[in-house]
């Protein structure tokens, strides 16, 4: 069956997906299963006393859980985020929405009800809420990428025939995905199984064994399917704990859901960030500086950075190059990883700044780029392999760039005005260690199991189509069981790394069964020839009920070698009114080339997903708080919009075929980021063509235009 | 004052509770004062009658439940019938998730008590394909990939296969705007779009 990987196979999990029949973590009934419900601070900084004398006594209430009676959990202090997780072991409330107390209760109803009974009195202490108050440091975390220089920026900078310098800023976002975060979490003595809305299984079983201080092997995670993560559900958070605090105060299966209000608490956002993007370039657009500094802020209990210059290091050549990091502590939670952390805010400014340099030098942005393309990164790595110029050209073909006029505000569609913009994109290629399991059964069939979680990325769909290529086999005869840490490690589902790593340790697994097949073979390589029936009937000549294979699957050394990464170009058309200051895209071309594509059908959905959170990012997505109170003030979907169909265009994204044989295994560099990086700075670029109003504050909302 | 009885003032006063807390320490005077109003104010146990028997007709099967009458009819789908393919995504009627069909007409079961719906049909995703014959919307949306995590995806072909019977999808435009009650996170809209049209015989 060669030629299944790449095939745009409908999804495996499609038909459970679109009947209802697929169970998420909410939806796991146990016997004897109970409600809790959060109640959360309302006080950014200070101490809590919680009353809940009239919630202990309100009917089908089973008990409330508060620092006074939660049981004692230890996160270890070891790792970023790890505080937040010290849930109900003190008064002290760090920020807004904190978990003060838990009500358990016999159904949702009574449990949300005596929730509200639950009183909570604050005694107030300082909060910093406000970024611009809060004192910039050096942060510890981060490693190498907190700062990065290469020759002298600034004094090129200050040499450089043309020069730009801008502030950029990206608010606080939230990732809200469809589903709520969940928890359903059970104790047998003194095993845990928790049934948990997770990015991954394992990593989830590591740090709830060490917050309970148990073993690894007494903890079990399941997450079988996801209603989206986005980087939100890729740590544990506070209700998984509480969820198995509550169980093992009860002595019964809890089941936590957050409420959408909830889920702008302690889950985690990406963080404000601001940033200075100033390049000099000669008057040829070549560029003879970068320097990308970022302000951003974290905890006042714990750190979070994210790499937002680093996409300075990768996408143009310049002999100059300055990237810094600081971090400002303030009292939010923790923010955490969000769909293409770093780099889709830092291609919001750099990407922004390269179109102001476009203009500042007259050179067209699309030529501009390709003068700059390079093939090393900042370290002098050669890249394995770029698909940056042939991205730029060929979504410029498809986009009919060349039909853009380049003077700000000259063209029009009625009364209304025409925007066209382009920016680059990149995303690093990660790669973890991981283990599968493929079996071959006695009927021929075959069963794939990893702990690798389907985020709705196609891992189920894709990892069958690897393991059924390597045995010959149709893919309805493959079975594939993912999402449970009893199954082979497998990394998050973060970083665009999954399929990179879990889909190696697939192929190899499936290699190793082919290999034991053709050994009962004989090395007769036809008698795999013809799907289950032929494996089926050689495994009864040779008298084996089941076969299988196994992988331990690593990165190799090529990636200290090379610079891995996808590239691509984004490319958005808007329509301006110039009396309301409403900005619609009207049309969107993306094109990547991220190595092999293992289904097309797949790929195409990552990369307009992809293009449809640039669009949020660039005009709807902003977390308010109000700065007296440090108060989220948009807890709820109505109040942070994100984008709705009517918000969505046409959206043509362009595979540029890549083979890479230095990545990993089965050639693929990750799909389920890049499509963001870049997007906002091609509708802000848009934006600017259409109007000349050069918007450096996301998002882009009709009181700045009109302003 | 009746404890038992819910007097239109405590109401409003147990209702602005989570406000008022959120008031103190900022030093809003208005807010001040009505946190001193509320603490004189013992919170009640809770009101109202106690479960009662509801009645459901889900998929052409008839329920008999007994639930309190502030029961959801998106809760009683859920964690009573074990109907778990409607979802819940905000419980606040802002995202769709929970779409299902009652007398053929799309609905946001989240904002709908399952006393209000009793003796009416109630059509949920688990509901909709023959057997194992998928419905032709479901069958478009697996295959124009009209969706990732799944999550949103019950309802966004309840009210797919409402917007059809309301004959409102004339053209993509009016595809996408009929459909954007329901939030994808994921991004599919334009797959999504593509289902529809499909199964609406339109050119995509």
């Amino acid at each position: 069956m060669s030629g299944l990987v790449g095939a745009p196979v409908d999804r495996v999990d499609g038909r459970l997906k679109v009947t209802g029949a697929a169970k998420y973590s909410a939806e796991i009934a146990l016997p004897g299963l109970v409600y809790g419900v959060m109640v959360l601070s309302t006080t950014a900084s200070g101490t809590s006393q919680v009353d809940a004398d009239a919630a202990r006594r309100a009917p089908g209430v089973i008990a409330v859980m508060t620092p006074q009676n939660a049981p004692r959990v230890d996160s270890g202090g070891n790792g970023a985020g790890d505080r937040t997780l010290m849930v109900l072991q003190d008064e002290v409330v760090r920020y807004d929405r904190q978990p003060v107390a838990v009500v358990v209760a016999d159904t949702f109803e009574r449990a949300t009800d005596a929730a509200a009974m639950v009183r909570v009195r604050y005694a107030a202490a300082p909060a910093v809420t406000r970024f611009d108050a809060a004192a910039e440091y050096k942060p510890a975390s981060g490693g190498r990428d907190v700062d990065k220089h290469k020759g002298d920026a600034a004094a090129a900078l200050a040499q450089a025939a043309v020069k730009v310098d801008g502030t950029y800023i990206v608010p606080v976002e939230h990732h809200n995905p469809m589903e709520p975060h969940a928890t359903v979490a059970q104790w047998d003595g003194d095993q845990l199984t928790v049934y948990e809305s997770t990015q991954g299984v394992i990593n989830a079983r590591r740090t709830l064994a060490q917050t309970f201080g148990i073993p690894t092997a007494s903890v079990r995670v399941v997450s079988k399917f996801i209603g989206g993560g986005f980087g939100g559900k890729g740590s544990v958070w506070p209700h998984a704990v509480l969820a198995a605090m509550a169980a093992k105060l009860v002595n019964r299966p809890v089941k936590i859901v957050l409420s959408r209000p909830q889920m702008f608490g302690s889950v985690g956002f990406r963080p404000q960030t601001v940033q200075r993007v100033a390049l000099g370039a000669g008057s040829d657009g070549r560029l003879s500086a970068i320097i990308h500094e970022t302000s951003a802020q974290t905890s006042v209990f714990d750190e979070f950075m994210a790499g937002t210059g680093a996409i300075s290091a990768v996408l143009y050549g310049t002999p100059n190059l300055t990237i810094t990091h600081r971090l400002r502590r303030l009292n939010t939670s923790t923010p955490t990883f969000m769909r293409a952390p770093g780099e889709a805010c830092g291609s919001f400014a750099l990407e922004s700044a390269m179109d102001e340099l476009a203009y500042a030098t007259g050179i067209d942005p699309v030529e501009l780029r390709l003068r700059n393309d390079t093939q090393v990164d900042a370290d002098g790595k050669p890249f394995s392999s770029r698909a940056l110029r042939e991205a730029l050209r060929q979504g410029a073909e498809r986009f009919g760039w060349s039909r853009r006029d380049p003077r700000p505000r000259s063209m029009r569609d009625g009364r209304l005005l025409v925007g066209m913009g382009v920016a680059a994109a990149s995303y690093p290629t990660h790669r973890s260690a991981a283990s599968a399991l493929v079996r071959v059964n006695a009927d021929g069939t075959a069963l794939v199991q990893s702990s690798g979680v389907d985020i709705g990325t196609g891992a189920y769909t894709v990892f069958t189509q690897i393991a059924a290529e390597q045995l010959g086999l149709p893919v309805e005869q493959v079975r594939i069981e993912l999402g449970d840490s009893a199954f082979p490690a497998a990394p998050n589902a973060g970083g665009s790394q999954l399929t990179a790593s879990a889909g190696s340790a697939i192929k190899l697994a499936a290699l190793d069964a082919r290999a034991k097949l053709l050994a009962l073979a004989r090395g007769d390589a036809s008698a795999l020839i013809g799907g289950a029936a032929a494996i089926a009937a050689l495994m009864r000549t040779g008298g084996v009920e089941t076969i299988e294979g196994r992988s331990d699957a690593k990165p190799g050394d090529d990636a200290q070698k090379y610079a891995m990464h996808s590239f691509g170009a984004q490319f958005a058309e808007v329509r301006v009114d110039p009396d309301l200051g409403t900005v619609r895209v009207v049309r969107f071309v993306n094109a990547f080339g991220a190595g092999r594509i293992l289904n097309e059908k797949t790929a195409r959905s990552q990369y307009i997903g992809g293009a449809v959170w640039g669009i949020g990012m660039a005009l709807l997505e902003h977390t308010r708080y109000d700065e007296r109170s440090g108060r989220i003030m948009t807890a709820n979907l109505a109040e942070y919009l994100v984008p709705v169909n009517a918000d969505v265009p046409a959206i043509e994204p362009i595979i540029i075929p890549e083979d890479d044989p230095h990545v990993n295994e089965i050639g693929v560099k990750g799909i389920g980021e890049i499509g963001i990086v870049g997007a906002a700075a091609a509708i802000a670029n848009a934006v600017y063509h259409a109007t000349g109003k050069r918007v450096r504050d996301l998002p882009i909302t009709p009181e700045k235009l009109l302003a | 004052m009746d404890v038992g009885k819910v007097t239109r003032r405590r109401f409003l006063v147990r209702a602005a509770l989570p406000t008022i807390a959120a008031g103190v320490g900022i030093g809003s005077p208005r807010l001040c004062a009505l946190a001193q109003a509320a603490a004189s104010v013992s919170v009640l146990p809770a009101s109202g009658p106690g479960p009662m028997p509801v009645t459901l007709n889900v998929n052409g099967r008839a329920h008999e439940l007994r639930i309190e009458p502030r029961v959801t009819l998106l809760d009683a789908l859920r964690e009573r019938l074990a109907l778990t393919g409607t979802k819940k995504g905000c419980d606040q009627g802002t995202c769709g998730a929970c779409t299902v069909l009652v007398d053929g007409r799309r609905v946001n079961a989240c904002l709908t008590l399952a006393v209000m719906v009793q003796r009416k049909a109630i059509t949920t995703i688990e509901g909709l394909a023959d057997g194992d014959q998928l419905h032709p919307m479901q069958a478009a949306f697996l295959a124009h990939d009209g969706f990732q995590c799944g999550y949103c995806t019950p309802g966004q072909i309840l009210s797919a296969v409402a917007l059809l019977a309301e004959k409102r999808a004339t053209d993509e435009a009016s595809v996408r705007e009929w459909m954007s009650g329901n939030i994808c996170r994921c991004g599919a809209y334009p797959n999504i779009v593509a289902a529809v049209r499909s199964v609406a015989g339109q050119p995509s």
